[in-house]
């Protein structure tokens, strides 16, 4: 008969937080944690205290009163008569600006330089690998300087183009003035406007703008329900019928008919006074900013392609070719979208490196949000920390939202599994 | 254990910090060096020479107060700052004061929390256009293109000005005076705006300044002056007497040529001695020396001789006294007396 013996009963000790493995980890996270956060805490403490002593204590009132200053660039309307919090809203549309345009150029330039990389012409790949290399070594902030002096140093100003001896002309039958000043491109004009839709924030939407994009996203969707008909036949038949014709009809028809009812017609510009008046000015500072960021990030989403697309076996390649398509159909149909699942996480990355980045905007005098808050408000008022914070919490809400919009295209495109 | 230490230690960093807050002078005195803020670069106000050396209007005063204070008119660490950076300079402890053409403003002095000690230049604000414009007047602008120092008061001003007279401009914003300068030469610009004393500095650096002109509105008041930070009693008094003593140095003729003869041979006029020193204790008053406006003057000499050095009529910036003349001449410049 044996005995069962009970396991030797262990006290706890205060020293088995250190020496026993069960329970070390949690003493050290525990302790690292409280240390963390009373650092944390003493900062803003001693921050707090310091302000206080400066006579300065933390405060947003600011914001609400008139900003006093001018804005070049305005998406939206504002006088120097309106709010620092105004003042920073159009800053923000200039930021926001930048980067969309900053990223759709640089995906554009990015993927086509990306697979011009692994082309078979010598010339080709060789040209794509020096744009790579020198784009993606120079620092961006260099990039934009240089954009900016070239603009200001080797384009005409708006002299140039006044008198009988002009030494420069505007092109495309006087439509388009380039000059060291901006790009004067000519604008669309209303003569029976719909008028504006007040929303709320003094901000107002076009409602031509909002009926064009209205019947775009009709048009789009009967076209794609055109191409689901036509993708049916061929299934059903396996002959495709020609539908091209059909898709761009329902597309642009309305889009005529609206526009000629809205009474369109260009605003050309033309040179009165110092400058050029009418159309739309781009401004060399949105040019210098957009085209440096642009050419730089395109650089590294380059590599991203080209990494995508040397992701995916040669023998899915080979597959399509023995299937009969032809190497562009390969490229689109075949290797493209299976690349997308290696490209899209690398590049969110790079679209938050472009938005942040556009911060560097004040180099060329840009009026984006670091120059109008983070700049002649914070100088004028002197309220640095506040500033910096606001600035802080925008870009933080901008990348989380352009990461979370990318997320959700990356969860779309990616394998499948079954 | 490990960790009572390090907290242990960054409570006491943590109340090193909090004492930083007062005794500039002190904190110099121990350092040896004034920190003084800066333009990044205004040919006549500062601007480094050929050897590297900083020169001009405003540096001269760092070096009076650093000569003042210590004895020693190189002991100045400058740093440049630009329109955005120099008031965060001030205000963080980076610097012990500013000269950098800066205008004393309600603002700037009470809600920004520094105290400005006195005038060293009267100025205006104007704009300069190139004469092949065609341009006589400010009110002839409606519509130009306009290159502005971003963080300036200028940039307020300009905005009031085009506002009072109901007509149009577009601002480009720049960050330095070079960029300005860049821009305004390119023809991206078709004026630049800025302080007059400014305007005719930078002019005096172009290729030919005679192809441009400075217009003759002046747009606002622009007193640029010292200032420190806000509740340091006693480092302000030194910065403004040093800036008063050279001011009254010009007015009862003490130079730096005569200034050793005059301390030597003690003059007739009382206020002399009382400012140089040998008699009186006005200067440990001060905390300082008893020769210390002596030192200060004898840094580059009094206000006048400063004036004519480095921007004066006989430079290429050549400037007027204008405004900033002595008080006996019609001027503003009035230092009030020691004693």
């Amino acid at each position: 008969m044996t005995m069962m013996t009970a396991p030797p009963k262990q006290t706890f000790r205060v020293g088995m937080l250190i020496h026993d493995t069960r329970y070390r980890s949690l003493t050290i996270q525990i302790v690292v944690l409280s240390a963390a956060m009373l650092m944390a805490a003493w900062l803003i403490n001693n921050t707090i205290q310091n302000l206080a002593v400066l006579g300065k204590p933390i405060s947003f009132g600011f914001l609400s009163s008139a900003a006093q200053y001018d804005i070049n660039q305005m998406l939206v309307s504002y006088t120097n008569q309106d709010t620092h919090l105004r003042a920073a809203f159009v800053g923000l549309l200039n930021t926001l600006l930048v980067a969309v345009l900053g990223c759709a150029l640089a995906t554009v330039l990015g993927v086509l330089i990306g697979v011009l990389r692994l082309s078979k012409n010598w010339l080709v790949a060789r040209l794509m690998t020096a744009y790579v290399e020198i784009f993606r070594n120079v620092p961006v902030l260099l990039w934009i300087v240089f954009a900016m002096a070239i603009l200001i140093e080797t384009l005409p100003t708006p002299r140039d183009f006044r008198g009988e001896e002009a030494t420069a002309s505007m092109l495309l039958g006087d439509s388009i003035a380039i000059t060291n000043r901006g790009v004067y491109i000519p604008e669309p004009l209303f003569s029976r406007s719909l008028g504006d839709l007040p929303l709320p924030g003094a901000v107002a939407i076009s409602l031509d703008l909002v009926a064009i994009l209205a019947l775009l996203a009709g048009g789009l969707a009967a076209s794609a329900a055109i191409r689901r008909r036509a993708e049916r036949i061929q299934n059903a038949t396996g002959k495709r019928p020609a539908t091209w014709h059909l898709r761009l009809g329902v597309i642009v028809l309305p889009q005529a008919a609206l526009l000629a009812a809205l009474g369109f017609h260009l605003g050309y510009p033309e040179l009165r006074g110092f400058n050029f008046q009418g159309g739309i000015h781009l401004r060399n500072s949105l040019l210098a900013l957009w085209l440096a960021l642009s050419f730089y990030t395109a650089a590294f989403i380059a590599e991203i392609v080209r990494a995508g697309i040397l992701a995916i076996d040669r023998g899915q390649t080979e597959a399509a070719a023995a299937l009969g398509l032809r190497p562009g159909r390969i490229m689109r149909l075949v290797i493209l979208p299976q690349a997308l699942r290696v490209i899209i996480p690398p590049l969110i990355s790079q679209y938050l490196n472009l938005t942040k980045n556009s911060s560097l905007a004040i180099a060329v005098g840009y009026m984006d949000i670091t120059g109008t808050l983070g700049g002649i408000t914070l100088n004028q008022t002197g309220r640095e920390l506040e500033c910096v914070l606001l600035l802080m919490l925008v870009y933080l809400a901008i990348s989380l939202i352009i990461s979370a919009v990318m997320n959700w295209y990356n969860a779309r495109v990616r394998l499948v599994e079954r | 254990m490990k960790y009572s230490v390090f907290l242990g230690a960054l409570t006491g960093a943590g109340l090193a910090a909090g004492a930083v807050a007062a005794g500039t002078l002190d904190d110099v005195k121990a350092r040896g060096k004034v920190n003084c803020g800066t333009n990044t670069g205004l040919v006549g106000f500062a601007a480094p020479d050929a050897n590297g050396e900083w020169q001009g209007f405003d540096v001269a005063l760092c070096r009076a107060v650093a000569a003042a204070v210590l004895g020693d008119h190189s002991a100045v660490e400058f740093v440049s700052t630009t329109g955005r950076t120099r008031f965060t300079a001030l205000a963080s402890g980076e610097i012990d004061l500013l000269v950098r053409n800066t205008t004393w403003t309600f603002t700037r002095d009470v809600d920004l929390k520094f105290t400005f000690v006195g005038v060293n230049y009267y100025d205006g604000q104007g704009f300069m256009v190139p004469k092949s414009l065609g341009v006589t007047s400010a009110k002839e602008l409606d519509g130009a293109t306009i290159c502005i120092q971003t963080g300036t008061t200028t940039e307020l001003n300009l905005a009031d000005f085009f506002r009072t007279n109901n007509i149009s401009y577009e601002p480009v914003p720049i960050e330095t005076n070079a960029e300005g300068q860049q821009q305004y030469l390119a023809g991206a610009c078709d004026a630049y705006t800025t302080d007059i004393s400014g305007l005719a500095a930078t002019r005096a650096t172009f290729e030919d300044p005679t192809a441009h002109v400075i217009l003759p509105e002046i747009v606002s008041k622009e007193p640029l002056g010292p200032l420190v930070r806000h509740g340091d009693d006693e480092w302000a008094d030194v910065v403004r007497w040093t800036l008063f003593a050279l001011i009254a140095a010009e007015e009862y003729g003490v130079t730096s040529a005569n200034i050793d003869e005059l301390v030597a041979n003690p003059a007739s006029n009382p206020e002399i001695s009382r400012l140089l020193g040998t008699e009186g204790d006005l200067g440990p008053m001060l905390g300082l020396s008893v020769d210390w406006a002596v030192k200060a003057i004898k840094a580059g000499g009094n206000y006048g001789e400063l004036f004519e050095k480095f921007i004066g009529q006989n430079t290429p910036i050549g400037l007027p006294r204008g405004l900033n003349a002595q008080w006996t001449d019609g001027g503003l410049l009035y230092a009030p007396p020691f004693r």
